[in-house]
């Protein structure tokens, strides 16, 4: 996995920096050991099943959508801003996928143009209110959540499952992972496998990393979190670069969304049913910050990952309720804004 | 036009004169609910006049009852009513809403239930007096209330991500208050409060919203806390040099809106004489988000108008009610209430109202000065 | 343009709703010189810079910049930035969540990648150059605001400018920091750049600069050449008065008589305040008005907002009437009968939207306590007795504040006080901003209050406003008090003098 850490890994500082570790990196240390050491957990406290490379896979396969998804969330955050109708977007755009498919004769291909045209239309429209009538996002994208909700419903009120061919067949795609598997209990070696879904993910974080990490987008994206007006000063387009960030957070809700309608293969008014708090918990947890400016795909990446572990751990301990796990992300939530809350206000304290 | 023409010199004050007075009227925040409320009573007039028709009923156990869409509003609009109290709080002073409300609308209707039912899903009797329950109610939310104020007040968090926490976990809280099992409670007692009393017709929630509102005209009348929630929301920096700590004030509307869901909470369960925690109270939060929006406070706090929320919140009932007799399907609803939500952020939006501003100076004094020229 | 000018401004106005912030403004910036902008609070320096960097747009007037024919159209600092202006800014415009060379690189690189090998190569050799103690891939927020400051002029040199923009840059560093500056703007200077000074440091002005601009109440009060304007001089051109004009103007009527010898009201012995002030003594007695003089930025505010509580004590004592007592908060001054009318007025003094009634009220009303609120009739009754009584021109009680203009916004606070009674009124720039007549009102309201045995300490910038009040002052420069002043010293020139460093002329 890159990491945040390039720039410095190479270069001896010539001076030994005073505050150390950087925000973004210091949080990216914190989401990552986390991961581990819960992973080393799950391992010695609840059985070997956590050591097979599947159930590894198992969280990507279960969690490609969210992955997309958290990761328009961070750069939303990382603008400052935030994108709660992403949960009620990708219900959407399933439904509307999965009713194009099998009502309306649509294609694969038909289908998922529709997808990310949902998607960039909601972008489009909240990156407009928010950022050049200035209205509040929470307010916007909370709109736009019980619009997405309401539209799902009034698209198809009831769950059913697509039987589109091609679809079905795209599905059922695995993709085997090679020199990993695990052999069963018969003694039979099986191969660890992905869905399309993962790669979508993986490739979507990997670019959407080099975008935050290299491009002039990218930069002002954290430019723009980390103080707006010093951004505007210094020469940023503060409007332009907040509106595309709702737009590529409404264009990855579309491709999530229908990596989502991959996993599942159905249309439902509940699918994603707070998957943005999902999303927000990732990022939080993956360092990004809600005041803005710091943040990392790859935190995010570990994040889902950390929150996806334990959910399987709660899980395994036989707290398999939804409600258990409800409260897990909370408190994991609660947790990590408190953390952050702290590291920022010793932060204004010490400058002092 | 042709006394201005006539007597130019006097015409700008008139014109001054009758523009500031619709201006008074149209700026005024009550306006904007109550003709929100007359364009739907002339909407339904004209498509239904049997909409507004009361009548006299008795129910299934033989008391009379007052039935009619009216009547179902008054009685469904008492929680939103008692929420949107406190949501006008929470918003003047931290300029931000409070988004657990259904939420915790489901842990206080848990408690309720846990207390009067104990770990027994199927009471014969109850295991403690009402009031109990319903005193414990308040405490419990009270204290999720102060949870959120700390968070918001004293952790410094925008407050609409703050109260996420508790949006996210209070409904698997309240379940795991019952175990996860949906007690029923079979004393008809515990019904009177979100149902009818013997022998008054009108339904119960009706008294109880009217009490809260006056015990929040009274609290409004008789404690500075108007005058200090509006003072930190518009400017805090002065507000503590005058020696009002914003922090408290935060915090403590934080714990007042945690006593209004108890409340609410109270109706709702009482309704059902159950609870369901995935579905009770769901979306209310953007309802009463939506009827503080409706009654013209900022939503990024200071000035409020108590009655004009109050009134907003049975225009929301209204509209809801409406758009059902309109078969629209209860899951539809958020579509339709997302696109007057955005409709009146727009509209009250500093950039737009100054554009229109603009737009309007533009096109004003083009008029008069032809008649001069 | 004129021979050798790289910038030129002419009759450049800016209003803001209610304020003329500059008015006919002209401006002339040659080719390699260090060229001092000078004047008091509200004098319109910053205006003027950010109307020259497109932060704000102008309402009259035209800007030439050499190489550019005709007025050069400036609508954001993107422009200003393109056309060969660069700014450091007195805030500090960076972003804290990025590393130093970011920060030295974003926003004026043209490609839309960024090569960070190249960025931290260049940004090394830079920060070694003008010897700035911070690496290019360090956070800038772990960096002290001095070193943000100099990395903040290290992006403003590296842009190939032909004019560079200092607004108060210096008061965030430390004397060897100043020192580098100045080398570092000499260096430039010889290469042709033109640079803007702007600062409230008089040595500082005749260290490096060799011209000087001095703006007053929005206008322009002359350019001079730095040799033909001895420092005293300087002082009374930004403050508006000539050396020995007006002196002792009122002084019949300021020396109210007080008991001298009698227990101090408040007394203050070394306190020292989170804002980082050096510890300062202070008293008044009864009946006494006091003032705390000094340049913008020398600390006045400071001193009375430790006295107030409005920025935390960290050290020193209080007393009143020669008791002890604890001031953590401003609930506690005002409980201890102290009244703050405090510097800002929009940012500290009104709450804009509540009605002239409820921002009258407001102090009386929360230390009357949260569950005693006067009944409506009564705080009509205050409300119009004191619209009455300071005249304060409103439609009616019910108004926002904010409707207001400035000069009644102030009365509405100034009442606000007077209605608690206080024994000791603390009034920081009450006359600023608003219109001769209410100033005049103002300081006969001070006068009067003394006489009925109240305590007042007054900040002006105005020194005859000072004079013809204050039968005491405190000169602050550099954050320390350096002087106090009192019968037949407080004289315009003595003040001046003071205030610049004890030169006599």
């Amino acid at each position: 996995m890159p990491t945040a850490n390039i720039v410095t890994a190479g270069k001896t500082p010539r001076l030994k920096s005073r505050g150390g570790i950087s925000d973004t990196n210091l949080l990216l240390l914190i989401t990552i050991s986390v991961f581990i050491a819960m992973y080393i957990c799950a391992i010695l406290f609840l059985g070997s099943g956590f050591l097979k490379p599947q159930t590894f896979f198992n969280i990507l396969n279960e969690n490609a959508s969210l992955i997309i998804l958290s990761c328009g969330m961070s750069i939303v955050m990382i603008t400052g801003g935030i994108d709660i109708s992403v949960g009620t977007l990708t219900a959407l755009v399933c439904m509307s996928s999965a009713v194009h498919l099998d009502y309306q004769g649509g294609s694969v291909l038909t289908s998922l143009l529709l997808a990310l045209g949902i998607g960039l239309a909601f972008g489009i429209v909240q990156g407009f209110l928010i950022a050049y009538l200035e209205i509040q996002p929470f307010i916007v994208t909370l709109a736009g959540m019980f619009f997405a909700k309401g539209m799902t419903t009034i698209v198809n009120a009831t769950q059913f499952n697509v039987e589109n061919e091609a679809f079905r067949a795209l599905k059922a795609t695995r993709l085997y992972v090679p020199g990993m598997g695990s052999v069963n209990k018969l003694g039979a070696y099986v191969p660890a496998y992905v869905e399309i879904g993962v790669v979508v993910a993986v490739v979507t974080a990997i670019l959407l990393f080099c975008l935050l990490r290299w491009t002039r987008l990218g930069r002002n994206f954290y430019a723009v979190g980390g103080n707006t007006q010093s951004a505007n000063m210094l020469g940023i387009n503060v409007k332009r670069t907040k509106f595309m960030a709702y737009l590529l957070c409404g264009l990855l809700a579309g491709i999530g969304g229908f990596v989502y309608f991959l996993h599942v293969g159905s249309g439902s008014p509940s699918h994603a049913s707070g998957a943005e708090m999902n999303a927000i918990a990732s990022s939080i947890i993956g360092g990004t910050m809600l005041t803005g400016g710091v943040g990392n795909i790859a935190g995010t990446f570990f994040g889902v990952l950390s929150l996806s572990t334990i959910k399987n751990i709660v899980s395994s301990l036989g707290l398999d309720e939804a409600w258990w796990t409800n409260i897990t992300v909370a408190a994991m939530i609660c947790l990590f804004l408190v953390i952050q809350s702290v590291v920022l206000l010793r932060k204004n304290k010490s400058k002092q | 036009m042709t006394t201005s023409t006539k007597t130019p010199i006097q015409a700008p004050p008139q014109r001054v004169k009758t523009g500031s007075l619709l201006s008074r009227l149209t700026r005024h925040q009550i306006f904007i609910p109550i003709a929100a409320l007359l364009i739907l009573v002339v909407f339904n007039l004209i498509a239904d006049p049997s909409f507004f028709t009361i009548s006299l009923d008795h129910n299934s156990a033989g008391n009379p009852v007052l039935s009619g869409y009216l009547i179902t509003i008054l009685d469904n609009a008492s929680e939103l009513v008692i929420l949107a109290i406190g949501m006008t709080l929470v918003t003047a002073a931290s300029g931000g809403q409070d988004i657990s409300v259904g939420a915790a609308i489901a842990i206080g209707g848990s408690v309720v239930l846990r207390v009067l039912c104990g770990t027994d899903s199927r009471p014969e009797v109850l295991h403690a007096p009402i009031i109990v329950a319903f005193l414990v109610c308040c405490l419990v939310s009270m204290l999720f209330g102060a949870f959120n104020g700390v968070l918001v007040a004293y952790f410094k968090i925008q407050p609409m991500v703050a109260t996420l926490i508790l949006f996210t976990a209070g409904r698997s809280i309240a379940a795991w208050i019952n175990n996860n099992e949906l007690p029923i409670i079979s004393d008809a007692t515990f019904g009177y409060f979100g149902n009818f009393i013997p022998g008054i017709p009108i339904p119960t929630p009706v008294f109880i919203a009217v009490v809260c509102m006056i015990v929040i005209a009274a609290v409004l009348k008789f404690t500075n806390l108007g005058l200090y929630t509006q003072s930190v929301g518009i400017n805090a920096h002065s507000s503590r040099l005058n020696g009002i700590d914003p922090a408290f004030i935060k915090f403590i509307t934080y714990v007042i809106m945690g006593l209004c869901v108890a409340v609410a909470g109270f109706i709702k369960v009482s309704r059902f004489s159950t609870i369901n925690y995935s579905v009770v109270a769901k979306d209310i939060e953007m309802d009463a988000i939506l009827a503080v929006a409706l009654g013209g406070s900022a939503l990024s706090g200071g000035k409020f108008n108590m009655t004009a929320s109050i009134l907003g919140a049975y225009v929301i009932q209204f509209l809801t009610t409406t758009l059902f007799k309109f078969n629209v399907v209860s899951s539809a609803l958020p579509a339709y209430k997302a696109v007057v939500v955005i409709l009146l952020v727009v509209l009250s939006a500093p950039v737009v109202r100054e554009r229109l501003g603009i737009l309007a100076r533009r096109f004003s004094p083009a008029k008069p000065a032809k008649e001069v020229g | 343009m004129q021979e050798g000018a790289v910038l030129e401004l002419r009759g450049i106005c800016k209003n803001f709703p209610g304020v003329r912030a500059l008015q006919n403004v002209d401006f002339t910036l040659r080719e390699g010189e260090i060229h001092a902008l000078m004047g008091e609070n509200g004098a319109g320096k910053s205006t003027l810079i950010k109307v020259l960097t497109g932060v704000y747009p102008k309402d009259e007037g035209t800007i030439y910049i050499r190489g550019y024919d005709g007025p050069a159209a400036i609508k954001s600092p993107q422009d200003a930035q393109e056309m060969g202006i660069s700014t450091v800014y007195q805030e500090i415009t960076l972003c804290p969540n990025l590393t130093v060379a970011e920060n030295m690189y974003i926003g004026r690189t043209k490609s839309s990648l960024t090569n960070w090998k190249k960025i931290n190569r260049d940004a090394g050799e830079l920060l070694d150059t003008l010897g700035i103690p911070a690496s290019p891939t360090q956070q800038l927020a772990s960096c002290s605001i001095a070193v943000q400051q100099m990395v903040a002029i290290a992006r403003a040199v590296d842009m190939e400018c032909k004019v560079l923009i200092l607004d108060e840059p210096t008061s965030s560093l430390d004397e060897q920091e100043v020192a580098k500056l100045f080398n570092l703007m000499i260096n430039l200077k010889s290469k042709g750049v033109g640079i803007v000074f702007v600062t409230h440091f008089l040595d500082q002005v005749y260290e490096v600069c060799d011209r000087i601009t001095v703006l007053r109440d929005g206008q322009l009060v002359g350019e001079y050449v730095i040799e033909d304007l001895p420092r005293v001089l300087l002082v009374s051109k930004m403050l508006g008065k000539e050396l020995d004009d007006l002196d002792g103007v009122g002084k019949a009527d300021a020396r109210v008589g007080y008991d001298a010898g009698g227990v101090s009201v408040m007394e203050a012995s070394q306190l020292v305040s989170t804002a980082g002030i050096k510890p300062f003594d202070f008293s008044i007695q009864k009946g006494e008005v006091n003032g705390f003089t000094g340049l913008l930025g020398s600390g006045r505010s400071e001193c009375v907002r430790a006295l107030f509580g409005a920025d935390r004590a960290i050290g020193g004592t209080l007393s009143m009437n020669g008791k002890k007592v604890r001031i953590s908060k401003p609930l506690d001054a005002m409980k201890h009968g102290i009244g703050y009318l405090p510097e800002d007025r929009k940012r500290d003094g009104i709450v804009g939207d509540l009605s002239v009634r409820d921002n009258i009220i407001l102090a009386l009303q929360v230390m009357k306590g949260f569950f005693r609120p006067f009944t409506r009739a009564q705080a009509e009754a205050f409300a119009d007795e004191y619209i009455k009584l300071l005249d304060i021109k409103t439609a009616s009680a019910d108004t926002p504040v904010k409707s207001l203009s400035g000069g009644n916004q102030q009365k509405v606070i100034l009442a606000r006080w007077l209605l608690t009674n206080p024994v000791f009124l603390i009034l920081d720039e009450p006359t600023r901003g608003i219109d001769i007549g209410t100033k005049l009102e103002i300081q006969k309201l001070v006068l009067k209050l003394a006489a009925q045995g109240k305590s007042v300490t007054f900040i002006s910038s105005e020194i005859d406003e000072m004079l013809r009040t204050c039968s005491r002052l405190i000169v602050m420069r550099d954050r320390k008090v350096v002087g106090e002043l009192t019968g037949d010293d407080l004289t315009q020139n003595k003040i001046m003098t003071t205030i610049a460093g004890g030169e006599n002329p």
